[in-house]
C-alpha cells in the first residue's frame, strides 16, 4: 500500500494534531472558565466584553479566524508561525464555545450552596473556585468533552495555513503519489479513531481525576 | 495597477456571499429530507437500520468536513463522473448536515413520553399513522430551536468549501485580499459578512429556544 508505507508521517501528523488538542484544551478551558466567570459576576464592563467574544467567535468560521490571525494580523505588524497562529485560533475557539457551556453549569448552582459558603465566612475567590466551579464543570463535561472533540476535529482546518497535522499530512503523500482517495480514507479513518479515543480519554479523566467517583 | 476602495472589496464579498447563502440553503434543505428519512427508519427499531444509521452519524460526527469535502471532491471523480466544486461541496454538506440533523431530531422524539406510542398502538394505528398524527407533531415543536440553531453551523460549515476550490465568501475573501494587499481589512470584512448572516440567526434560535421554555412551563 502507497499511502501505510508513509506511516511516520501520517503518524507525526497525527501526533501534532493531538498536541494542538491538548494545548487548546488546557489553554482554552482556562479562558473559558474566565469569560464565564465575567459573564455571570465580572462587572459590566467585564460582561460586555466576554459576550462580545462569545458572539464573535460563535457566529463567524473557524477558517476566517485562522486566516485573519495568520494572513491578516502580519499587515498589522504582527507576524505568527503556522503554529502559534494555529495554536491560537484553536484556543480563542474553544474559549467562546466553552465559556457558554460553563457558563450554563454556573448559572445552575442552587442558591443555598452559595449562601452556606457565604455563611461560612469564605470570600469571592474561596466561594467561585471551591463551591461553584466544581459542581459545575461536572455537571457540563459531557458537553465540554463533545466540544474539544469538535475543536479536534476542526484542527484539520489548520493544514492550510502549512501546520504540519494529520490533514496537512495527507495531503502531502496525496500530493506525491497522487493516490487522493485513498490517502484521504486513511486520513479520515485516523481523525474517526482520534475522535473516538479523544472522548474515552476525557470522559475517563474527568471521572479519575477531577470529579472522584 | 487598480485601485481597489472600500466599497469594491465590500460589493464583491457580498456578491460572493450569495453563493455562501446558495450552498447553505442546498445543505441545509436536502440535509434535512436526508435527517428525515434516516429518522423515520431509524423509528422503525429494525436493529440493522438503527445500527447502520448509528454508524453513519459517528463517521460523520467522528470526523473533519475538511476531510468529508476531500474525499467526495475525489471520490466522484474516481468513479468516472466529472465533478465540479460546487456539486462535491454540495454533496458532502449534504450529508453532513443531515447526519446531525438526524441525531438532533432522534433527541426530540425519544423526549416524546414512552406513553403516547403505547396510547397510539393500542388505538390501532398503523407507523405511518403514529408519526404522522403523534409523534412528528410534538416532536416538531421541540425540535424548530436546535435546527434553527444548526443553521449557523450549517453557515461556517460552507466556509470549508472554498479549499476545494469552490468560490463562495472565505475564497472570495482570499482572492481580494490577495489582489488589493490588504488582508487584514479583506478578512475583517469577510468575518463582518458571516457576523451578520449569522448572528440574526443564532438570535433567532435563542428566542425561539426561550418561548418554547416560556410555553412549556
Amino acid at each position: 500500500m502507497p499511502i501505510l508505507e508513509q506511516w511516520p508521517a501520517l503518524l507525526k501528523g497525527a501526533a501534532l494534531t493531538v498536541g494542538l488538542t491538548a494545548a487548546a484544551t488546557f489553554i482554552g478551558t482556562l479562558l473559558a472558565v474566565s469569560c464565564a466567570w465575567s459573564r455571570v459576576y465580572g462587572p459590566l464592563l467585564f460582561r460586555w466584553v466576554a459576550g462580545a467574544y462569545v458572539e464573535a467567535i460563535r457566529n463567524t468560521p473557524f477558517i476566517i479566524q485562522l486566516f485573519f490571525l495568520f494572513f491578516g494580523l502580519p499587515a498589522a505588524g504582527v507576524k505568527l508561525s503556522p503554529l502559534t497562529a494555529s495554536v491560537i485560533a484553536m484556543v480563542v475557539n474553544l474559549g467562546a464555545y466553552a465559556a457558554e457551556i460553563i457558563r450554563a453549569g454556573i448559572e445552575a448552582t442552587p442558591r443555598g450552596q452559595i449562601e452556606a459558603a457565604q455563611s461560612l465566612a469564605m470570600n469571592h475567590a474561596q466561594i467561585f473556585l471551591r463551591v461553584i466551579l466544581p459542581p459545575a464543570l461536572k455537571k457540563v463535561w459531557p458537553a465540554l468533552v463533545s466540544q474539544v472533540t469538535i475543536v479536534m476535529l476542526g484542527s484539520a482546518v489548520c493544514g492550510q495555513i502549512s501546520t504540519e497535522e494529520l490533514s496537512f499530512a495527507t495531503n502531502l503523500i496525496q500530493s506525491r503519489n497522487f493516490r487522493a482517495f485513498e490517502a484521504y480514507i486513511i486520513g479520515t479513518a485516523m481523525y474517526l479513531v482520534l475522535a473516538i479515543a479523544l472522548r474515552h480519554f476525557l470522559t475517563w479523566f474527568g471521572r479519575r481525576f477531577l470529579f472522584g467517583r | 495597477m487598480i485601485e481597489f476602495s472600500l466599497w469594491d472589496i465590500f460589493s464583491n464579498l457580498l456578491l460572493a456571499a450569495r453563493w455562501t447563502v446558495a450552498l447553505s440553503l442546498v445543505a441545509f434543505i436536502g440535509g434535512g429530507l436526508i435527517g428525515l428519512t434516516l429518522l423515520v427508519l431509524r423509528l422503525t427499531g429494525k436493529p440493522v437500520l438503527v445500527r447502520s444509521i448509528n454508524t453513519y452519524t459517528q463517521i460523520f460526527q467522528g470526523t473533519p468536513l475538511l476531510m468529508q469535502l476531500f474525499l467526495l471532491y475525489f471520490g466522484i471523480g474516481l468513479l468516472g463522473i466529472d465533478t465540479s466544486a460546487w456539486v462535491s461541496a454540495s454533496i458532502a454538506l449534504t450529508l453532513y448536515t443531515s447526519a446531525y440533523l438526524a441525531e438532533i431530531w432522534r433527541g426530540c422524539v425519544e423526549s416524546i413520553p414512552r406513553g403516547q406510542w403505547e396510547a397510539s398502538k393500542s388505538l390501532a394505528m398503523s407507523f405511518g399513522q403514529l408519526l404522522t398524527h403523534v409523534i412528528l407533531p410534538q416532536a416538531l415543536k421541540i425540535a424548530v430551536p436546535p435546527t434553527v440553531g444548526f443553521l449557523v453551523q450549517v453557515v461556517k460549515g460552507t466556509a470549508l468549501a472554498s479549499v476545494v476550490g469552490f468560490v463562495e465568501l472565505t475564497k472570495a475573501g482570499g482572492m481580494i485580499a490577495n489582489v488589493t494587499f490588504a488582508p487584514l481589512l479583506v478578512y475583517s470584512c469577510v468575518a463582518l459578512v458571516y457576523f451578520a448572516l449569522c448572528f440574526p440567526i443564532s438570535l433567532y434560535a435563542r428566542f425561539l429556544e426561550r418561548k418554547l421554555h416560556v410555553a412549556r412551563r
